[in-house]
């Protein structure tokens, strides 16, 4: 239990490290924010007009106070206000949210669904044809980034398909679930990619690993199938590995969303990222980058937690 | 060394992975003399989106520059990033990580929860707010490449050396009076060197990666100076006209990160005797 206390006990101080480090590296940035958010309107402001967008943003005060405002403003879902959109930083986030966690839930149930299948073959098949082109496949995957697949995909639909993916227009799955799967479909296929990869390559291994084990050859000893063997018996261990792969490549997908999203032009969190970073966003800067690294760090805790439950061994804590 | 190569050498994806890390090598090494098939930057307006021909191998782009001269350039710039970002990296996280070990307690404590702060964000987003901050170059890109990888290097050293420290021999040479410099250094650091060696293979895959993610969202390289990602984010508008000038930088992409991929997968098989039976 004690590795649950202790993950649970440095999980806020991780939390408090981040915000610190988001918060000071904004502050990082040269210049004043004010002439850097309005650009050359600043000039033509009155020092009073200066000093009251000062006050309005809260930046003023001294660091140490801007610091404990924000993030006692975090608390209350308080991230400032973006500039580029004039509306609350939670609200504009919570706007892109959806599309871009759809897109990484697609991704990963298309990286799972690929990936583990692929990976349990090529282990029962070890050493034979198929098992060495799943692995040369794999191996071709994991070294093709997603801005590649993406341009390839859209230059194979559009050269011979004469199709167009549907770019820049995304229907929320509440409105219209179809029409919703079938816009995300290739730009999850994009984010997946690369992730099916090392989801086969992690499933092969480590389920040549189960299948040496004694209980796999006591069930067979006992007369199960093979197929029983291999499915009931040993996948379920075989799977661990491939839950706390899958914890930390979510975070990676989150983050990996903000090129899948721009070579889609898909409304996402992603591209709010980038648009909040090329167009001097500070505020939503913080806040994106904030959100991010909290999902992360959440996922991250969960898979752990999940981890242990799976693994009785370090639930009873004998490892 | 010469045997760890021998055996690269004779491990099958090691061997392709060395030879396209050489090929890359030379490729680049030919670009920075200036020896490309024509000047990577000068514009041949008559002969502007030309396809792949015996003057110019992989085709022309928009300005009549020559894809291939500026492939190779690219490679240059990828692998000079790459290169330094990675060395940086395991610098600093090798160092944060064997001193972690070393002194263990507070220190350790303070220095481990650092990384895992940097740990907390997904890499490309580290590297996009470092970006913010300092604004896009190549001095940037490896400033950023190398911060993102710090925390992995101080995290693959500092387990390591944990168990090292226990070990007899380290109790030994203390009773001989080595110095801590010389035990640090003679007697951690250098049973270090396997799992770092398959680490840094790998990283430079990642480096590679990252860096080409990030001048494909025009945040890394600048023009007019070629990089593979650039290339590529700009061929994306051209590719009914021009597919060649997709196809190639693509390609070399994907064929640079398989090749350190590679010959890092072949290196772990080798150096680590627990997985020689499996992952070829």
């Amino acid at each position: 239990m004690s590795y649950v206390v202790q993950r649970l006990l440095t999980f806020p101080l991780i939390l408090l490290g981040v915000s610190v480090l988001v918060f000071v590296s904004i502050r990082l940035i040269p210049g004043d924010a004010i002439t850097a958010m309005l650009g050359t309107e600043a000039g033509m402001m009155t020092p009073d007009q200066r000093a009251a967008l000062a006050a309005y943003f809260g930046i003023d005060q001294p660091v140490w106070s801007q610091y404990s405002r924000w993030f006692l403003g975090l608390f209350q879902g308080d991230l400032g206000v973006s500039s580029i959109y004039a509306k609350p930083v939670l609200t504009v986030i919570l706007e892109r949210f959806p599309l871009t966690l759809q897109l990484s839930l697609m991704a990963m149930v298309i990286a799972l669904g690929v990936g583990v299948p692929l990976g349990v073959l090529a282990a029962t098949r070890n050493e034979r044809p198929s098992d060495l082109v799943v692995r040369v496949l794999a191996m071709l995957g994991q070294s093709t980034p997603s801005f590649v697949i993406g341009v390839l995909i859209i230059y194979v639909l559009s050269v011979f398909f004469g199709m167009v993916p549907a770019m820049g227009t995304f229907t929320p799955i509440t409105v219209d679930p179809w029409a919703s799967l079938g816009q995300l479909f290739f730009p999850a296929v994009t984010l997946g990619f690369a992730f099916a990869a090392s989801v086969t390559r992690i499933s092969r291994s480590s389920m040549l690993d189960v299948l040496s084990d004694d209980y796999v050859r006591t069930a067979r000893a006992k007369g199960a199938s093979p197929m029983s063997v291999v499915w009931r018996h040993a996948l379920p261990n075989a799977l661990i590995p491939v839950v706390t792969l899958s914890g930390v490549e979510f975070g990676y997908l989150l983050g990996g969303a903000v090129i899948v999203e721009q070579i889609f032009a898909l409304p996402g969190l992603g591209r709010l990222v980038l648009d909040a970073i090329t167009q001097r966003d500070y505020a939503l800067v913080q806040g994106t980058v904030l959100f991010v690294a909290f999902n992360f760090l959440v996922v991250n805790l969960l898979v752990d937690l999940a981890y242990v439950a799976l693994d009785p061994r370090i639930r009873l804590g004998s490892r | 060394m010469t045997r760890v190569f021998g055996a690269l050498w004779q491990h099958p994806s090691g061997r392709i992975g060395l030879f396209i890390i050489g090929l890359y090598l030379t490729l680049a090494l030919l670009g920075v003399l200036g020896l490309t098939p024509h000047p990577a930057l000068k514009q041949f307006m008559i002969d502007r989106l030309t396809g792949p021909s015996a003057s110019y191998w992989m085709g022309t782009d928009l300005l009549g520059r020559d894809t291939m001269s500026r492939l190779m350039l690219g490679i240059g710039q990828s692998m000079l990033i790459a290169f330094a970002s990675v060395a940086w990296a395991t610098l600093a996280g090798t160092i944060i990580g064997l001193f972690a070990a070393w002194l263990g307690g507070l220190w350790d404590g303070v220095l481990m929860r650092l990384m895992d702060v940097l740990l907390a964000f997904p890499a490309i987003l580290l590297a996009l707010l470092i970006i913010a901050i300092v604004g896009p170059g190549t001095f940037t890109s490896v400033t950023a490449i190398a911060i993102v990888y710090t925390p992995i290097f101080a995290r693959v050293v500092r387990g390591p050396a944990l168990s090292l420290k226990q070990r007899d021999f380290v109790d030994a040479a203390r009773t001989f009076g080595s110095s801590q410099r010389y035990i640090l250094s003679r007697h951690l650091l250098l049973n270090l060197v396997a799992p770092l060696a398959v680490q840094v293979t790998l990283a430079l895959a990642w480096a590679l990666l990252t860096e080409a993610g990030l001048s494909f969202l025009g945040l890394g390289t600048q023009p007019p100076t070629p990089s593979l990602g650039l290339m590529l984010a700009e061929s994306k508008n051209l590719m009914q006209q021009a597919p060649w000038l997709m196809i190639f930088p693509a390609l070399t992409i994907m064929l640079g990160i398989l090749g350190f991929n590679l010959t890092g997968d072949a290196l772990r098989d080798i150096l680590d005797p627990r997985t020689q039976r499996r992952t070829a």
